[in-house]
């Protein structure tokens, strides 16, 4: 209870009572979006700003998705992965950490407030940390306000950015048809 | 277009208790492409199951989304569901609605708003989801067990029963475990080392069972069905081919005042010993920590005596790599280390506060007392025995949060026994609570009351010496009053905890551990003995403090696991990999050292770009190999990489869905 009661007194202000952040997490399949599920079972209470993307491993996080999903109008991004050490695919974890820490440092060079993206590292039994971080979070978020117009790109500019606006749509059909070829010569 | 059918399950009332359903359906059928919404109160039921089929036959739907409980739940049932049907199983979606929303969030509304919003994230994904085919991978039909206590040992035999070949990698010099050590098990009072023995020499005379003792797993490389693992077997000092275990060599050695490990230290054994008569693989070993022939290169009479010249100084470790196809962890436990955290029980000062294995040890007949419980300090016998228990267990403060399970059972044991063979002495139990699930197991608590063991219900503050005996300082909390106990000897009954390296083992196999350091299962109650790692499965304390018959009997659920993977010739690969895209791909070769399984190489093929044949070098990803982690698409400059499954389109068309629709 006291973590939903919590999030309301810190979104007293009047400015921002109405303000609902759109708050984005990429979890690693194995360990945060498991832990977020032991939260879960455990019926944890944590505000309901926070959305998880599942992706196999923090690993596979593009930097620029983070900067795309601000872009686009997210008002905070965590990046969540297993600790390291403890990646499920060895060192994905790893990879995730040096990208991150550098591209955090350059999304401070362009004048996002640097608690908007955060990096944590929660296990699949850590349903505690994961609720405390995520309340922490969104409280956070609160706190700063929606992100500002500056950053914020037009919709059809930051579609571009990844070179995969709508028109990419016949690649999928060739990733299909690719993947099907496949198939039919492993029979 | 694709034609998207919605799914909204109630969960019975754990989703529609928070989040409102029918307000959720009427949402998913406004969204783009979605031709079908529905809800139900049990989706994943036969019914349930059986209305989506309907559902994709009347409504012509090719792709679905389930917003349901958590994909790590069902997933797999709905892709069992799909592929019955004309699509294909990876046209799903899942959208969390239970255990990321309904059941972590109070507010109704806010929930509901929630709700619909994971729905929308899962519809823009599974817009652009394509058809996805599994490949056939062959199976490497012999089984790694690490760890040979009893529960490794049950499970190489089930699995070595089966028919299929089975190593076992053991770190001491014998197989066995703990068990060998016990005196007798609880509620049976039958001999472990009788009961257990013969399971040690069935393992080791097995003709599809390799013992690996003195050995440890280094590296372990590749996938299920397929695990490369590199084992390093120590040096032994003596060549098992020649030695025949006359034992010669341990009574000639000049050397034998070394502790006891076996012995819990309470004796001494010679530089080239077995760890105890039984041990099975039933040879000799030499500690080159204290062999002099080893550290100074003085003596060399075990080689002198040995009859069939099977003493070899100059042995080396031996590292070897074989594939197999699964891996059972049996890492079993380890006490607490008490004497570093109960600093007012003594802290390992005093000699006769002692822990249930050392107990086990002095009243164990093959033991350095030979089985008369005298006390360490003076050998004499003791008259008053007080029985601590959940030293380090259930005290988060101090030692860990969780109950150890065995411990009010053994210390039954211990009061029983001692009662037993020193008959006028007087036993007193401390206790918090007394957890006696399991058949016959309260029965025999009860007996060991009646026997005359003083169950005292309270903790104890301190115990200090005086004299030649311990104070116990204690609470009695159900008489509401402080008591003293004056006693000849105290055992502790310890925390059980994860054994010294089995995170690290854990590590080198890519499966997680809990914060206690336990391995974890895949689902604790769906899945107990299959860890989230396809191929590797659990058995006995590896996974928590577990008593005997319930490692056994995990133990056979483990080799039965393994058997049923055996009995297919091929898997199926994990179709959610890597793709290069060959056109874009410009064979710069960034993205062949990230990849932690090898599954990337440059090749070299020839194109048609812009009418014009091309030979170049392009990254090509080996289907059997990639596990499917997509680190290498971020490294991929031109973007010519993505993961099936999580393709960069289908995971900004999630952030979108959350951010601008």
């Amino acid at each position: 209870m006291s973590v939903v009661e919590q999030t309301d007194q810190t979104a007293g202000t009047a400015a921002s009572e109405e303000f609902r952040p759109k708050i984005l997490a990429f979890t690693c399949r194995w360990c945060t979006y498991t832990g977020a599920d032991l939260a879960g079972l455990n019926r944890m209470k944590y505000p309901a700003d926070i959305h998880l993307l599942r992706v196999p491993c923090s690993g596979r996080v593009n930097p620029q998705y983070v900067l795309e999903a601000l872009q686009r109008g997210a008002d905070g991004v965590l990046v969540c992965g297993c600790h390291p050490g403890d990646c499920h695919y060895a060192t994905g974890n790893y990879y995730a950490k040096r990208r991150m820490m550098i591209f955090k440092r350059e999304l401070e060079f362009i004048g996002l407030e640097p608690d908007r993206f955060q990096i944590k590292w929660i296990s699949g039994a850590e349903a505690g940390k994961f609720r405390d971080t995520a309340t922490a979070f969104c409280e956070r978020i609160r706190e700063l306000g929606p992100i500002g117009d500056d950053f914020k790109l037009e919709p059809s500019l930051g579609a571009s950015v990844m070179g995969k606006g709508p028109k990419q749509a016949p690649a999928a059909d060739a990733v299909a048809a690719d993947a099907a070829d496949a198939h039919e010569e492993g029979r | 277009m694709s034609r998207i059918g919605v799914f909204v399950c109630h969960c019975g009332t754990n989703i529609a208790a928070t989040v409102d359903c029918e307000a959720v359906r009427d949402y998913a059928a406004t969204l783009p492409n979605v031709v079908h919404a529905e809800d139900n109160k049990y989706t994943c039921s036969d019914p349930g199951q059986a209305k989506i089929k309907e559902a994709i036959e009347k409504y012509d739907l090719d792709r679905i989304v389930v917003a349901a409980c958590s994909p790590a739940m069902h997933e797999l049932t709905w892709r069992n569901l799909l592929s019955q049907t004309k699509i294909n199983p990876y046209m799903l979606e899942v959208a969390n609605l239970r255990e990321q929303c309904s059941w972590v969030h109070t507010d109704y509304d806010e929930a509901t708003a929630k709700a619909k919003e994971l729905v929308r994230m899962a519809v823009a994904k599974v817009d652009r989801n394509v058809p996805l085919f599994t490949q056939q991978i062959p199976v490497n039909k012999r089984a790694l067990v690490v760890g040979g206590g009893i529960a490794g040992m049950q499970a190489a035999l089930d699995i070595a029963d089966a028919g299929y070949q089975v190593t076992i990698v053991e770190r001491e010099a014998t197989i066995g475990g703990k068990m060998p050590k016990l005196d007798k098990t609880f509620p049976t009072m039958d001999c472990s080392a009788c009961i257990c023995t013969p399971k040690m020499s069935e393992t080791g005379n097995h003709p599809n069972i390799t013992v690996k003792t003195l050995s440890e797993v280094e590296k372990v490389d590749g996938y299920v069905g397929n695990f490369q693992v590199t084992i390093r077997e120590h040096a032994k000092y003596v060549d098992y081919d020649k030695c025949t275990g006359c034992g010669l060599c341990s009574t000639k050695c000049p050397n034998k005042r070394i502790p006891n490990e076996w012995n819990e230290l309470m004796d001494t054994r010679p530089a080239i010993y077995k760890p105890f008569e039984q041990a099975v693989p039933s040879k000799p070993v030499i500690d080159p920590e204290h062999c002099t022939m080893l550290t100074r290169g003085k003596c060399g009479l075990c080689a002198k005596v040995c009859p069939t010249g099977a003493i070899n100084y100059e042995d080396v470790d031996k590292v070897t790599t074989e594939t197999y196809g699964a891996v059972v962890l049996a890492t079993g436990y380890d006490l607490i280390k008490w004497q570093d955290i109960y600093p007012e029980y003594g802290g390992g000062a005093y000699p006769d506060v002692i822990d249930g294995l050392h107990f086990e040890r002095l009243v164990n007949a093959s033991g350095p007392t030979e089985g008369h419980i005298l006390r360490p300090s003076d050998g004499k016998e003791p008259k008053s025995v007080v029985i601590i228990k959940c030293v380090g267990s259930r005290d988060p403060n101090k030692g860990r949060a969780y109950c150890s399970r065995a411990c009010c059972m053994y210390g039954a044991k211990h009061a029983h026994q001692y009662l037993d063979k020193v008959k006028d002495g007087r036993c007193y139990v401390f206790y918090m609570d007394v957890r006696t699930p399991g058949r016959r197991y309260d029965e025999f608590y009860m007996q060991a009351k009646n026997d005359g063991a003083l169950y005292l219900r309270g903790r104890v503050s301190k115990i200090y010496k005086e004299g030649d005996h311990l104070v116990v300082l204690g609470n009695d909390t159900i008489m509401g009053e402080n008591v003293q106990v004056d006693a000849d000897m105290v055992v502790v009954e310890t925390a059980m905890v994860p054994s010294a390296k089995s995170r690290e083992t854990a590590m080198l196999f890519g499966v997680q551990c809990d914060e206690d350091g336990w391995i974890t299962e895949a689902h604790p109650k769906l899945r107990p003995v299959e860890t989230a790692s396809r191929g590797i499965y659990l058995a006995g304390a590896a996974q928590g403090p577990k008593d005997i018959p319930d490692t056994v009997a995990q133990a056979g659920a483990a080799a039965s696991k393994v058997i049923g993977m055996f009995s297919h010739d091929t898997l199926d690969s994990e179709p959610q990999i890597s793709h290069v895209d060959v056109s874009k791909c410009s064979g710069c070769g960034q993205c062949v050292p990230i990849c932690p399984y090898g599954a990337l190489s440059l090749q070299q093929v020839t194109l048609r770009e812009n009418s014009v044949k091309v030979t170049r070098q392009v990254c090509e990803v080996n289907s059997a190999l990639c596990q499917g982690c997509g680190a290498c698409t971020v490294a991929c400059r031109p973007g010519a990489l993505d993961l099936l499954g999580f393709t960069d389109e289908e995971i900004m068309r999630e952030v979108d869905a959350l951010c601008q629709w």
